[in-house]
């Protein structure tokens, strides 16, 4: 729809790239709206243990922090096994955040694994993702399919931002981790917080640990993540 | 006094508490592992081996003989910390009293959970209600930042007051959450700490001494009253250290925190990382009119009566609400809250509250219907359990 919109008041020469620019400055537009709000932007991450949705949601907090914002990221803190589902809440604010209740109404919910679908968090209409998901959440998901298709498989009355996080690990790394290639989408879709800011958060963290390449490697894939329609 | 951006950053309360650890640079940091505590001494013991720090860590086979090295340090005359948790914290319950009783300044962080059983790993104040006379100065913390500060001033603290102190944050709830916070430089702690110098100590030749004599019928009782007549004298100790404080911080603690107290009718009393979530609720409902008010407990033992009380004393309903069960009767700030206004004239109702145990999730609604309890004048001499599921 507002594709539609902005082509039909854009004159045809203006290229796509500049589109994407618009559509995200909308976007944005209506993300700070809703931030003045609220005054506190939340998000949930979903992971399987291992997965990396912690490291995910800390490198958003200090990406945040790094911007002279104020956050807090906390797991949800149940037994904590390989493979099983995790959550990670995380909150930004240009004001000091005061509460620490566990999140149950977000601005966004990442999912890096299609099959917590299946879980009970979100199979069960009493749990707080479900009831998230009834209200107008953004959904960013790892998965191959488009929205459409998840669209029949979960009923969210939000967007559906999927995003092959997978697929662009694999093309660039070689391997699949979807952890921080999400965040590039994460960042397209709400601006929270910069680019420039994560990566460089990613650098800071895994540029130890990973070497230069692999870093950069990693960094591209976020970038691309983002770049992503 | 320059504060910088560096030193602006976002930590988990368990890595502040590291951090300002790494400041304080203990001469001896005698560690045993346990959740939520580990990743205390799991950074500090970092800081070691990536020679930022020069402490001696003393990798002890349980928490009852970490505590217990510490009392062999610490009567040595060296600067001493440790770090414990729930079961933790209950094995070294014989060795607090020894610590307590030969005067020794130790510094303790506990990143407080609940104790078996059923064992659980989470959050609530169990553990250290559970050593609360055990002759150690107890801190509350809400957040990061709180953690950090109160862990420089814990030091001190004991220092002057020649008491253990415990430094207490909440289990998961802060100890794993990363929030902001602004730390000093190490010069600035240094300074703030001076060189520690105990009156007496084991090493001193000079000046030989005995620690923990046998103390019979004839003086045991002296002792222990002079022990508590120290503690009281705490709290003083305890309020002229944090002034200092706010000089190099500009952060200012003190006995309680008074959130919009003063005119408060309906006003909630508790410590720890709720009071974060109270306080939003104190001003939303503060933006409907309702006269509603928060105090924050900091400083738990010594328990600064009259100044809580005197706090306290316009307040017409009041509910005390906690994170541990003492069975059988009324958890421990309940009742040092009501024996507190029994010495005044004062006689506001107040309702006992227990919620969180186990690290159960409370929400700003648990604490929203607390408040509507108590505007209703719903408020008994029956325990209510808020957050607590029907039990079928």
């Amino acid at each position: 729809m507002l594709n539609f919109v902005l082509c039909s008041i854009c004159p045809p020469r203006i290229d796509k790239q500049f589109l994407r620019v618009e559509v995200g400055m909308f976007v944005r537009l209506w993300y700070n709206a809703k931030m003045d709000h609220r005054k506190i932007f939340e998000i949930i991450f979903h992971a399987r243990g291992g997965q990396g949705g912690k490291s995910a949601a800390e490198i958003v907090a200090q990406a945040a922090v790094n911007e002279g914002k104020f956050v807090q990221a906390f797991p949800q803190f149940g037994p904590e096994r390989s493979g099983a589902p995790t959550k990670t809440f995380v909150r930004i604010s240009d004001s000091e955040i005061r509460t620490h209740e566990p999140i149950t109404d977000p601005d966004v919910v990442l999912i890096l694994d299609e099959t917590i679908l299946d879980s009970s968090e979100f199979t069960n209409a009493e749990t707080h993702c479900n009831a998230s998901l009834q209200r107008n959440v953004n959904l960013i998901i790892n998965s191959k399919k488009t929205a459409e298709e998840l669209r029949e498989r979960i009923t969210c009355k939000g967007k559906i931002y999927p995003i092959d996080a997978n697929g662009i690990s694999m093309d660039i790394l070689g391997q699949p981790r979807p952890n921080t290639v999400i965040l590039g989408k994460f960042v397209q879709v709400t601006e929270a917080v910069k680019l420039e800011s994560v990566t460089s958060e990613f650098r800071k963290i895994f540029e130890g640990k990973l070497g230069k390449e692999a870093t950069e490697k990693n960094i591209q894939a976020i970038e691309k993540a983002y770049d992503a329609i | 006094m320059k504060i910088n951006n560096k030193n602006r950053i976002a930590l988990t309360g368990g890595a502040a508490a590291a951090e300002a650890l790494k400041q304080i640079e203990p001469d001896v940091m005698a560690v045993y592992p346990i959740t939520p505590q580990t990743p205390i001494i799991e950074t500090y013991a970092k800081f070691k081996a990536d020679g930022e720090v020069e402490t001696e860590i003393i990798e002890a086979e349980s928490e009852h003989s970490a505590i217990s090295a510490c009392v062999g340090s610490c009567a040595a005359g060296a600067r001493t910390a440790t770090a414990t948790s729930s079961q933790g914290l209950a094995l070294m319950n014989e060795i607090l009293y020894v610590a307590s009783g030969m005067r020794l300044p130790i510094l303790m962080v506990v990143a407080a959970r609940a104790l078996s059983a059923p064992i659980n790993i989470h959050g609530d104040h169990s553990d250290v209600m559970g050593a609360r006379d055990a002759g150690w100065i107890q801190i509350f913390s809400e957040n990061p930042q709180e953690v950090y500060d109160n862990t420089i001033i814990g030091m001190k603290l004991a220092e002057k007051a020649g008491l253990p102190v415990m430094v207490i944050m909440d289990g998961f709830n802060t100890s794993h959450s990363v929030e902001n916070l602004e730390i000093l430089e190490k010069e600035q702690v240094q300074k703030f700490l001076g060189e520690f110098n105990p009156e007496k100590s084991l090493l001193n030749v000079d000046d030989p001494v005995t620690f923990g004599p046998l103390s019979l019928q004839n003086s045991y009782f002296e002792f222990k009253v002079d022990q508590d007549a120290a503690m009281r004298a705490a709290a003083e100790i305890y309020a002229d250290i944090n002034a200092e404080f706010a000089e190099i911080s500009r952060r200012m603690h003190s006995y309680f925190e008074a959130y919009n107290l003063a005119d408060a009718e309906q006003v909630i009393v508790l410590a720890g990382s709720t009071a974060g979530t109270a306080k939003d609720v104190v001003d939303k409902l503060r933006e409907k009119g309702k006269k509603v008010g928060l105090l924050k407990i900091n400083l738990f033992r010594p328990f600064p009566r009259e100044e809580i009380i005197s706090a306290l004393k316009n307040a017409k309903n009041i509910a005390v609400m906690e994170r541990a069960i003492s069975s059988g009767t009324y958890s421990p700030i309940y009742q040092d809250i009501v024996s507190g206004f029994y010495q005044t004239d004062a006689r506001p109702k107040i309702q006992p509250y227990i919620y969180s145990l186990g690290g159960r999730d409370i929400f700003a609604k648990d604490i929203e219907s607390v408040f509507e309890d108590l505007e209703k004048g719903d408020i008994s001499k029956e325990i209510k359990y808020s957050g607590l599921n029907k039990i079928i």
